[in-house]
């Protein structure tokens, strides 16, 4: 395996259904998506939440869905604990959640600390209806808090030193998920 | 991401152009925070902060107060007036005794330069000047300097003027190593006897004639006259300073150009500034107190950063 390239797990035609697949269980699920809103973490859970965004506007063919850019770095447990202070990316709420059903979406979910910090962070915007997490990549046994994912695009079995990345054709040039057996 | 090269925020001559620039950037990650419907994050949750203010204060002390609040901090108060040190404590004695407590940081304004920088040497915690005697006043300069970021873009480049009591004056020495820092054009202006000599030393224009200073700057910074310093007189009366240096809308309206004027309160209207003037559009005197507040929360912020 080449350790500098890392191993691709999804791409392609794959990685369009799976999204696909993801934005049809919401819908199913939530009967269409009234009430409801997304809500993106930053800054890796923004390009999922956009994709996301874009497909469940033209599904639902609605163009007012509250769609938010939340950002966490306030609410981290681990504030102290780094050699450098964490970077801050802008946070972009213009909404209020109270009464509202929430998808909240990132791309890999690993111990859980950040989506517990993302409820924290949430709770200043009201109270929702409910919360869901949808992520792309659920790296199952790694987890730290109990929380899971309501909607998985890949369930990744992988020991702790693995590394799983999440690229995107905005930013890399393609859609792919790649594994590295060491960070 | 990036951290601070210091420890302690003593003056702004201790930090690096990147140092300025980390506060600023982290600086705007909190001014959304404030301007929430809940303007409250949980990052300090197990810090707490003294505040120690050994020389009267207004704004600042409530600024800091603000900003250690949205951080969810603890808040020790203490000021000089209500406290052992009227009874002969020394300040290390008293400041150790605050420690003892379990105190992670301090935000400390005494009338004596270089309190801080003592401070820092004996006191394990972070320490951070809000003004020490007629030195430096760190947290000033930088909300300063972010507010003309906001209004006018930038700082480099741009002609920065600072009037008025110069000598006395902690925000002046602040803000010309911060400007300069940055790339700005810095110029003082004032009666002669108000700018001491060695400003010419710190590579700053000087100059007596508000007139012609107002005509070269984009910013004007009036700075208060600081009676309660002032053992002698240095100028007839306030009656003729106004009419010499005071700031009014018709020299503003005279000017081919906008410009901006601020001021780090508190302002003495008719003697500085004309009430017509501070209260103009021109002016950004409140836009600098919301800024100062989210300026404190990124100094707090990245000083309480350090490893544990």
């Amino acid at each position: 395996m080449n350790t500098t390239k890392g191993k691709l797990l999804l791409s392609g035609e794959r990685f369009r259904l799976t999204l696909e697949r993801l934005c049809h269980q919401v819908l199913e699920d939530w009967e269409g998506f009234a009430n409801a809103c997304l809500v993106g973490i930053q800054p890796r859970g923004v390009p999922l939440a956009d994709r996301i965004y874009q497909r469940l506007s033209a599904l639902t063919g609605r163009s007012d869905i509250p769609y938010g850019r939340l950002d966490i770095t306030f609410y981290r447990d681990d504030f102290r604990l780094r050699e450098t202070p964490l970077a801050p990316y802008p946070n972009e709420m213009n909404f209020l959640i109270s009464g509202q059903k929430v998808l909240l979406i990132d791309d890999v979910l690993y111990t859980g600390r950040t989506i517990q910090a993302a409820l924290a962070a949430l709770q200043h915007y009201g109270r929702p209806e409910r919360v869901e997490l949808m992520t792309l990549v659920d790296r199952r046994f790694n987890r730290h808090l109990p929380i899971q994912a309501d909607y998985v695009g890949l369930a990744v079995d992988a020991l702790d030193e693995a590394y799983v990345k999440v690229h995107w054709q905005e930013t890399h040039g393609q859609d792919e998920i790649l594994f590295f057996e060491k960070r | 991401m990036k951290a601070l090269s210091t420890r302690h925020l003593l003056g702004i001559k201790d930090l690096t152009e990147n140092d300025i620039q980390l506060i600023f950037e982290t600086a705007d990650n909190f001014k959304e925070v404030i301007n929430r419907p809940i303007k409250k994050v949980p990052s300090l949750r197990d810090i707490t902060v003294a505040n120690l203010f050994f020389e009267s204060s207004t704004r600042t002390r409530v600024s800091f107060e603000l900003a250690e609040r949205r951080l969810s901090a603890d808040i020790v108060n203490f000021t000089a007036s209500s406290s052992s040190v009227s009874k002969g404590e020394t300040l290390l004695d008293t400041v150790n005794n605050i420690l003892a407590m379990k105190v992670d940081m301090v935000v400390m304004r005494h009338p004596a330069p270089g309190a801080c920088a003592f401070l820092s040497r004996h006191i394990p915690a972070n320490i951070i000047n809000a003004g020490d005697g007629t030195h430096e006043h760190p947290t000033q300069a930088l909300l300063d300097a972010y507010s003309i970021r906001e209004r006018l873009g930038d700082v480099a480049g741009k002609k920065i003027a600072i009037i008025g009591d110069i000598l006395h004056s902690r925000v002046a020495l602040s803000n010309v190593f911060c400007l300069q820092k940055l790339g700005a054009h810095v110029r003082v202006c004032g009666p002669p006897t108000l700018i001491p000599k060695h400003y010419a030393a710190l590579g700053v224009e000087v100059s007596h004639n508000v007139r012609q200073t107002l005509e070269w700057c984009d910013v004007a910074n009036v700075l208060r006259i600081q009676l309660e310093r002032q053992d002698i007189r240095y100028f007839p009366s306030l009656r003729e300073y106004h009419q010499y240096f005071g700031i009014t809308r018709q020299m503003l309206d005279a000017l081919q150009r906008d410009i901006v004027v601020m001021h780090p309160g508190p302002i003495n209207r008719g003697v500085e500034l004309t009430s017509d003037v501070a209260d103009s559009r021109q002016s950004i005197i409140l836009q600098q107190v919301e800024n100062g507040v989210a300026i404190r929360m990124a100094v707090l912020y990245l000083l309480a950063a350090e490893r544990t």
